[in-house]
């Protein structure tokens, strides 16, 4: 007789979160709530980049912002001091990224009424908030200038899963060898639909882009 | 770390099974890991055995890593080939028009329980 009975499982350790992701952006869908998913590396420039956002659109449409900080609450509180908008810290329990079941527990301690658009500030990380869907309406990501241009070849999922490339901190490019066209070669090769908009988040040139893109997303979403 | 949170959807996955199948205690968890899919075997099993070694279903039980070589297939000329020999560029004909057909998992395979 054996001495272990084998138990079959073949289950893709994403399958639950994709399930639960599918569920959260029909509901979202259905509150005509937009959620976008902005991810990048650490320090490339997405809670500087926010604020010069939402500053331009907060008179049109209703924001609120969640940050995920592994341990601070210093970016939440930067976010609501520049905007004046909702913004809260999204406790990551020490996580590298996050899941649908973290995004709604993190929508569920938003005031939701009446917001049109909802930002979540990932984990800083290229690589595994890529793999797990939030259950966001749409993926966003801010390459910044220094990381180079050869990024979407060492990190293909992440530019896969983005319908936004933001490329930031183009005030140094001067000072680095980062290649454009290239970039947007890449960045093609991995999703061919995938917008990019050039900007420098510091004095907030071609940031208005940023913008007009995310009020078109939100009116077709409400659509 | 990456792995220590793969390591807590495992366990949840586990025990929702160990659940359904009126399991007490798993000697074995068998995974089948794409060699494409960022996880780093030796950090799995480390952050495994912190982490299993909580839990009085998993206490003491081992985590077993089955690679999954990846491998890629070319559109253009129908063969495949080793993802991780040549990547996205097909060593037969050249062509770019290539997508993984496997070596992307991070898969349960089944638990081995005492009998
Ligand atoms: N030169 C330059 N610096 C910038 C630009 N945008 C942001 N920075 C600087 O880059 C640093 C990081 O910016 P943040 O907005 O905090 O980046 P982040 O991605 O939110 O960082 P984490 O949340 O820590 O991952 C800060 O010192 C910013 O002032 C830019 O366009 N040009
Ligand atoms: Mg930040
Ligand atoms: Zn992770
Ligand atoms: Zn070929």
């Amino acid at each position: 007789m054996n001495e272990v009975k084998v138990i079959e499982i073949k289950k893709s350790v994403f399958e639950d979160n994709n399930r639960d992701a599918d569920a959260l952006r029909r509901e979202l869908k259905e509150r005509g709530v937009y959620l976008l998913n902005l991810m990048s590396s650490p320090g490339s420039g997405k809670t500087t980049t926010l604020i010069r956002t939402i500053n331009l659109l907060k008179d049109k449409i209703r924001i609120a912002v969640m940050e995920a900080d592994i341990d601070s609450d210093v970016d939440a509180i930067k976010i609501k001091e520049a905007t004046g908008i909702q913004s809260i810290q999204l406790h990551t329990g020490g996580m590298c990224h996050l899941d649908a079941e973290m995004t709604r527990q993190g929508l569920d301690n938003l005031a939701l009424e009446g917001v049109d658009l909802a930002i979540l500030e990932n984990v800083g990380n290229l690589v595994c908030p890529a793999e797990f869907d939030t259950g966001a309406a749409r993926n966003a990501m801010i390459l910044s200038v220094p990381e180079g241009h050869d990024k979407p070849l060492k990190y293909p999922l992440m530019f896969s899963v983005c319908d936004l490339v933001i490329v930031n901190k183009i005030d140094v490019l001067p000072y680095f060898d980062f290649d454009m066209e290239k970039c947007v070669e890449y960045v093609h090769m991995r999703n061919p639909r995938a917008s990019i908009i050039p900007i420098c988040a510091k004095t907030g040139e071609g940031v208005e882009k940023v913008a007009e893109w995310l009020l078109k997303e939100v009116e077709n979403w409400k659509k | 770390m990456h792995e220590l949170g793969i390591v807590f959807y495992i366990i949840r996955d586990v025990k929702k099974a160990a659940q359904e199948n009126g399991v007490q205690h798993v000697s074995a968890v068998v995974m089948n890991i794409g060699e494409v899919s960022t996880i780093i075997p030796d950090y799995l099993t480390d952050c495994w055995r912190w982490a299993a070694d909580k839990e009085s279903l998993l206490a003491g039980s081992e985590l077993k890593i089955n690679m999954i070589p990846a491998v890629t297939h070319c559109d253009a000329c129908g063969k495949d080939y080793s993802t991780v020999e040549h990547g996205k560029t097909c060593p037969y004909c050249g062509s770019g028009q290539t997508w993984l057909l496997r070596g992307n998992e991070v898969e349960i395979k089944e638990i081995e329980v005492p009998n």
